[in-house]
């Protein structure tokens, strides 16, 4: 039952073609009737909204999940994907957002886990052959080395080598530089340029307009579920494809409020942490908040931004050093205290759930987690002024949910997200910790909560804000903190630095660590 | 087969499709949900009649039978309400735990401790006039119970012990602990295992020829439900439950949640005990065989009742008609013991196979998916 693609005969046979792929999920349609086409070649974006239905038309592609209806022609066959065995087959390759890999494993082992290749033993070859597609590639992995030992970025290198190895001439990457700091982005960048002259068709997913319009040839843009357009790459510019995405205009600027800086808040003083596992990961960091103020504070996931958070929510213990709320030690205080004490932290994990929300409980019951045992002496909680808060908070950031009684977990990660942020802010904190609060967010939403947090600036709280876009801080921020494997390398004026500088300043311990260490 | 280095053409894999793929359903109403589950009984009944058949009984006059001897006199009647009350009373004691996710599979040795407290308060305490010594005998089955329980949680709190081989080993530990007081310190009579009935004054009153245990149970439904739904502690449960992390950081004191919630799942439990050998149902005689298996028949009650009070008190309900019925009709049919679990087995796998129905549903691919 193979059939060709009457396509048109100027145009080059498409690597991958989807044709009028639609899925429901229950009620929800989460694709319909969707359109897209990748050549060899080519580098295609795949660019939409939180819950516009990119991961989902995805994880078709990658045998998770199978359209309603609609087909998928690859190489000009239709073909049928039932699962992640066949997509392999077919030579589809992806690489999830959260990676798929075995910790205890070495990188080779990793890939010869999956590999086709039966027989009972494994030999040292495998660290050869492995080593070699690294090679073709100019991805930059140690096949010997451990996956616990491994940064984010080789992490996501050994991913790339492991569906390559498989065969992979169609690869998908699901918002692969979420997790990437700069230089790092760069060098990805690099590679995938690389398997595009060699012939790969390559889907990529992504929020950030400035990716895309760096290395994408063609966009295609997704709306509610449709595939609204596709269009060239260098025939468009950032302000079209955010209006395609959005459906309405939409200013990209972000605004920096002048707020007079009020009164010191939080007063972190030579304070060293060291991680469950013993680890110091912070080290004799010290940096004032104060109120009205945006402290940005930049750095290389995992340079020990969570434990700095956790520790400020009283979630963490503080091995040397102090910090001061309004000149009291909050050392000794309990979570439950320093959040009626006006203290919010909100961290946003790589997979968005882990803490801070209740995924089985539904948006009002995750909204009074906080606050729930705040209305008195009485047994009962107050759900009415929950559902309130839960209605105002889905209206105002634009949640898409069946209601407000649907389990957190059934909604998708961008609006997950919004119910903690939403929470957070709608609880007027005085200071405000939040981590990567626009992670993986698309742009409207991000925008929604920039305002949101200048909103709160504006009020006199004091934002302490971990994030990961360096263009974002800039912006936004009104001190940048630059951590450097848990030192603090800097604080700078957002209003006079450079992009450059800070990515510098990320990574200037590890690089004059490494020379100490070659020298 | 590594890389693919010329880049060419794929041998295309044949374009064809399983006949039914699995597809996942909005949630269902109520009444839907209602059917499904009538219609999952329906199939346990036809296969079970099937079974039955083989075994040489017609399958009418069989589940006539069941069905009549759960409801054909008060006596009858009367003694299915005493197999549902400590299967109900227990359920609803695990649901307690399994709601945090703690997986409390010691009822059996929660209750059993629970009769023991109350019985050494009955044997400590001969001269109270009734009142007094059955509520006292109830607090401590109660403690009985939940500090059998409490013991798990504190060691789950403080060595993160696994609380699922921890309960269930307990059980061992209590079944024992009876076993040497009947031969030992609380035997009646010299060379024979066995504890004396309780004293008059430790005896449930009764109320329309039931003790009033099935009271205690009706209403704890309702306080469950409300404890579930609306309070405080409640909500706590569901957090903990849900995630410890997320827990910790709204600022809650988990270890005080766990032992608090765990005492009170297995002091329920006790509580049931206290009844049960305060109770005609044990002729008001603590013995080895005094928790008979409910603390584990309450797990799947709980579950299949998905942790709803109401829910837990329907599936008690069939579980008991069940049981009552099946050996009414077991003795009227001589058939054996087995074939009446094998009876019941048989329906509990349909009901909970029915819950695959409920959430998903075959879709027949083909023609709709074809390109035109």
């Amino acid at each position: 039952m193979t059939e060709t693609v009457n396509g048109k005969s100027s145009e080059p046979k498409a690597a991958i073609e989807l044709r009028g792929i639609t899925k429901k999920f229950g009620a929800v349609v989460a694709n319909n009737n969707i359109d897209l086409s990748v050549r060899r070649g080519e580098i295609l974006a795949l660019l939409g909204e939180n819950g516009s239905g990119k991961t989902t038309l995805m994880n078709m592609l990658s045998g998770i999940y199978h359209p309603d209806s609609g087909s998928v022609f690859i190489d000009g066959n239709r073909v049928v994907i039932n699962s992640p065995e066949d997509a392999k087959k077919l030579g589809i390759g992806m690489i999830h957002q959260h990676f798929k890999l075995v910790e205890v494993l070495t990188a080779a082992d990793n890939i010869a886990m999956g590999a086709d290749e039966r027989s009972l033993f494994l030999t040292r070859k495998r660290f050869e052959k492995t080593s070699e597609i690294c090679k073709k590639y100019g991805l930059n992995v140690d096949m010997e080395k451990y996956v616990y030992n491994m940064s984010v970025s080789e992490k996501q290198s050994l991913e790339i080598a492991k569906v390559l190895y498989y065969g992979a001439r169609i690869l998908i990457l699901d918002e692969p530089t979420a997790v990437l700091t700069p230089q790092e982005t760069k060098h990805l960048f690099e590679i995938l340029r690389s398997m595009r002259d060699q012939g790969c068709a390559i889907i990529i997913i992504t929020h950030k307009l400035n990716e895309v319009l760096e290395i994408s040839d063609r966009v295609t843009i997704l709306r509610k579920g449709e595939s609204v357009a596709t269009v060239e790459t260098k025939n468009t510019n950032a302000t079209e494809l955010t209006e395609l995405m959005v459906g309405r205009k939409v200013s990209l600027e972000i605004e920096r409020p002048k707020v007079k800086v009020g009164a010191n808040l939080l007063h972190v003083h030579h304070l060293t942490i060291e991680s469950c596992d013993g680890v110091e990961v912070i080290s004799n960091v010290s940096f004032d908040l104060s109120e009205g103020e945006i402290l940005g504070v930049a750095g290389i996931a995992g340079s020990g931004q969570k434990e700095l958070c956790e520790a400020i929510a009283g979630l963490h213990p503080i091995k040397k050093g102090a910090i001061l709320y309004k000149d009291e030690n909050i050392e000794r205080k309990t979570p439950r205290e320093l959040i009626q004490l006006g203290i919010s932290m909100s961290f946003i994990p790589e997979d968005r759930l882990g803490m801070g929300l209740a995924a089985s409980l539904d948006i009002t019951d995750n909204m009074m987690l906080k606050n729930y045992s705040q209305n008195g002496r009485t047994p009962f909680v107050d759900r009415k002024t929950a559902a309130d808060t839960a209605g105002r908070v889905v209206d105002s950031l634009e949640i898409v949910t069946p209601s407000i009684n649907t389990p957190v977990r059934r909604l998708s990660g961008g609006n997950v997200q919004k119910v903690l942020l939403g929470r957070e802010i709608e609880a007027n904190p005085k200071v405000l910790i939040t981590a990567y609060p626009v992670r993986g967010l698309d742009i409207n939403s991000s925008y929604t909560i920039y305002n949101q947090l200048n909103k709160q600036k504006q009020n006199g709280a004091g934002i302490l804000f971990i994030g990961e876009d360096l263009d974002v801080m800039l912006e936004l921020c009104d001190r940048i903190m630059v951590l450097c494997q848990g030192r603090v390398s800097g604080i700078v004026k957002a209003s006079e630095t450079t992009k450059e500088q800070l990515g510098l300043m990320m990574t200037q311990v590890s690089e004059s660590e490494v020379e100490k260490n070659a020298g | 087969m590594p890389d693919n280095p010329n880049g060419g053409a794929f041998v295309p894999i044949k374009a064809k499709e399983p006949p039914f793929r699995v597809v996942k359903r909005a949630e269902l109403p109520l009444n839907r949900l209602m059917v499904f589950y009538a219609i999952s009984i329906l199939v346990a009944v036809i296969i079970g009649g099937l079974f039955i058949t083989i075994n040489g009984v017609n399958p009418f006059s069989y589940f006539k039978e069941v069905f009549s001897g759960c409801f054909r006199s008060g006596v009858a009647f009367r003694g299915l309400v005493r197999i549902i009350v400590p299967l109900l009373m227990v359920s609803l004691g695990v649901a307690v735990a399994f709601k945090m996710r703690y997986w409390n599979i010691g009822a059996e040795g929660q209750l059993i401790m629970g009769a023991v407290f109350a019985t050494w308060a009955s044997r400590l305490l001969p001269n109270l006039p009734a009142p007094a010594i059955l509520l006292i005998m109830a607090v401590a089955g109660i403690i009985g119970g939940g500090l059998w329980g409490l013991l798990t949680a504190f060691f789950k709190c403080r060595f993160n012990t696994n609380e699922t081989l921890f309960t269930l080993m307990l059980n061992y530990v209590a079944f024992y602990i009876v076993d040497y007081l009947r031969n030992g310190p609380w035997q009646a009579d010299p060379g024979f295992p066995g504890i004396g009935r309780l004293a008059a004054n430790s005896r449930l009153p009764q109320l329309f020829r039931l003790d009033i245990s099935w009271i205690v149970a009706i209403v704890l439904v309702f306080v469950i439900y409300v404890y579930f739904q609306y309070t405080k502690q409640g909500y706590e449960i569901s957090v903990v439950g849900d995630s410890i992390s997320t827990a910790r950081y709204a600022g809650m004191n988990v270890n005080r949640i766990i032992m608090r919630t765990m005492f009170m799942s297995a002091g329920i439990c006790g509580l049931a005990g206290m009844l049960k050998v305060s109770g005609v149902v044990s002729n008001y005689t603590l013995d080895t065989g005094i928790a008979s298996g409910v603390g584990f028949t309450a797990i799947s009650v709980a579950w299949l009742a998905k942790l709803n009070p109401f829910g837990i008190f329907v599936v008690a309900f069939l579980f008991g008609v069940l049981e009552k019925g099946c050996s009414v009709a077991e003795s009227t049919f001589q058939l054996s013991a087995a074939i009446t679990q094998i009876l019941q087995g048989l329906i509990l796998f349909t009901i909970l196979g029915s819950d695959f129905f409920i959430r998903y549903r075959l879709q027949r691919t083909g023609k709709r998916g074809e390109v035109k």
